[in-house]
């Protein structure tokens, strides 16, 4: 527990009592308390517009802001001029892809993407489909990873841009980004990764990796919601068409006087995150093995969704076989977690990207996406792996389908009325 | 999404939960739903002679809503006559688990069961009948 500006901030279980244990950490991440403390005081006693370049007020929010970005380009592997601020990775993604898409429309008319990614992305491709690009989503492989050599055969003539995000945001997989950015500079394709859930939890390097843009999410890593980042290459220079007008700045990418307070919070926590990345890596490996080694040994018919190995040490997406994921999150109220069921989302469909893993339906609508992160202790995935197991055990004890598993009866056999 | 007191009350406490012997010739049947739309509803009532529901059990795979939707029928329809039963609306259902709009499909599928199984119970007897029992006129 530490005490700063007045406020009490306490960590792990019991921050606030009666509230759930929190293992959501892909949906968003608790501020770090020092990540706050060091955006403070440019709410109020260095508020200057950091675009001010005639007096002190100004120099000081701009000297915040400037301090920020070395500290993203530097988790990265970038150079600080690289760097334009966002207000978060779904403007990042629109801003690369729609961007590049447009500055280079009279040459490249191709973009090739994942059907995994993150709907900002998707939502981009089709906006540019209306506008007379091509778009190739490639599919994925059961372990979520694409296939190298069909994202080498995808690549055309015309194709201007690659989008592949690093991390996926349901099953933690890491895609294999050195190879795809080899791929890309070989073919003379830019190479766009939406790396909002890597950026502080894998080692990233856009020159090893050859990146040519990246989007990075502030909330994802411990910092504040609404502002975020876009890593634009300058050599071999990357060029994009802004879809902010005004005054210019961010290298007249993103028009718009900069939040000073948030930017200065991003940078903190890829300080924090840079610095601390080996470390919570373990800590969070040793926690998820915990999890699911308990989970596996005490219930029968569980599945891992996704790949282990390529996956962030934070992320466990499991299909527990005949309990509705909905009904479990019901059971299981004082977890957050996140399901994949149909119910859970505003469309009745199950998850896209456990789909497209090739999982069937009725087992997309039994997982639970579970997000361990820096604040969580052993003692809080003791006590969920406690209840998942009680609650599971309880719901199959009523589910018609698990009876029918039990007395050996082939549910695919069983002609159903969809509805 | 928060539940009504209801809703939560079926879930925590579901009744008559179980199962029947489904060859049993008093007992009806009803499965309805689909694992791929993620709910599954199992209900079954037990049918005296004089076809009175006296017993009904049920098993439900999907979420709070359509566990306490089928928890609710089931207590719902003992002590009714078949049909009497038949006669519970989803509406009813909805109305009294105070369901939103995105779960009125629990209520329907509810009802759905209860039919379902009336239905299977009418078909066992007549069945029975024409094997030359008693011949019961069922309306």
């Amino acid at each position: 527990m530490n005490d700063f500006a007045g406020f009490t901030t306490k960590k792990g279980h019991g921050a606030n009592r009666n509230a759930p244990i929190y293992l959501d950490y892909q949906a968003t991440t608790p501020t770090d308390p020092r990540v706050v403390e060091a955006m403070l005081p440019y709410f109020t006693e260095m508020f200057g517009n950091p675009h001010s370049r005639n007096h002190r007020y100004g120099w000081d929010a701009e000297e915040g802001v400037e301090k920020a970005r070395a500290q993203i380009a530097q988790i990265i592997g970038a150079n600080e001029k690289e760097i334009i601020f966002t207000s978060g990775a779904t403007e990042s993604n629109n801003l690369a892809i729609k961007g590049v898409a447009r500055f280079y429309k009279d040459k490249k008319r191709h973009i090739v993407t994942c059907v995994t990614e993150h709907k900002c992305v998707l939502d981009s491709c089709r906006h540019l489909e209306l506008e007379g690009f091509r778009v190739t989503y490639l599919p994925v492989q059961q372990n979520g990873l694409i296939d190298l050599d069909r994202l080498r055969e995808s690549i055309a003539e015309d194709t201007v841009l690659v989008s592949i995000m690093a991390v996926n945001n349901e099953i933690g997989v890491i895609q294999p980004l050195a190879e795809i950015g080899r791929i890309c500079r070989e073919r003379k394709v830019f190479f766009h990764t939406d790396a909002a859930q890597a950026v502080g939890k894998i080692p990233l390097d856009v020159e090893a990796m050859q990146i040519d843009l990246m989007s990075i999410s502030g909330h994802k890593l411990y910092g504040p919601k609404g502002i975020g980042a876009l890593f634009v290459r300058r050599r071999p220079r990357v060029r994009l068409e802004a879809m902010i007008s005004g005054g210019g700045q961010e290298r007249g990418m993103r028009s718009g006087t900069l939040p000073t307070p948030l930017c200065v919070g991003l940078g903190e926590a890829c300080r924090i995150a840079a610095a601390e990345m080996a470390a919570e890596a373990e800590h969070l490996h040793a926690l998820r093995a915990r999890f699911l080694d308990k989970i596996t040994a005490e219930l029968p018919e569980v599945f891992l969704n996704g790949d282990l190995e390529h996956r962030i040490p934070g992320n466990l997406n499991i299909s527990f076989a005949y309990v509705e994921g909905e009904g479990l999150m019901m059971g299981i109220k004082d977890l957050a977690v996140s399901s994949g069921s149909a119910c859970t989302s505003a469309s009745l469909e199950p998850s896209y990207v456990l789909r497209a893993l090739g999982v069937e339906e009725e087992l997309a609508h039994t997982s639970l996406r579970i997000g361990i992160g820096r604040f969580t202790t052993e003692a809080e995935v003791d006590y969920a792996v406690d209840r998942i197991v009680g609650e599971v055990r309880r719901l199959r004890a009523m589910s018609p389908l698990w009876e029918m598993a039990q007395e050996g009866i082939d549910i695919k056999s069983i002609k159903w009325a969809e509805h | 999404m928060a539940y009504g007191s209801k809703v939560v009350d079926h879930y925590e406490n579901p009744r008559n939960v179980g199962a029947f012997d489904k060859n049993d010739a008093g007992v009806g049947t009803g499965l309805v739903g689909a694992p791929a739309c993620g709910d599954v509803m199992k209900l079954q009532i037990k049918v005296s002679p004089e076809g009175i529901i006296e017993d009904a059990k049920f098993k439900t795979f999907g979420c709070g809503s359509a566990i306490a939707s089928s928890s609710l029928v089931t207590e719902w329809v003992k002590g009714k006559s078949l049909d009497e039963a038949q006669t519970i609306r989803n509406t009813d259902i909805a109305e009294h688990l105070a369901l939103p709009p995105v779960k009125i499909h629990c209520s329907v599928l509810a009802e759905d069961a209860i039919k379902a199984a009336i239905t299977d119970y009418r078909q066992k007897t007549k069945s029975v009948s024409s094997d030359g029992a008693e011949a019961e006129k069922v309306a």
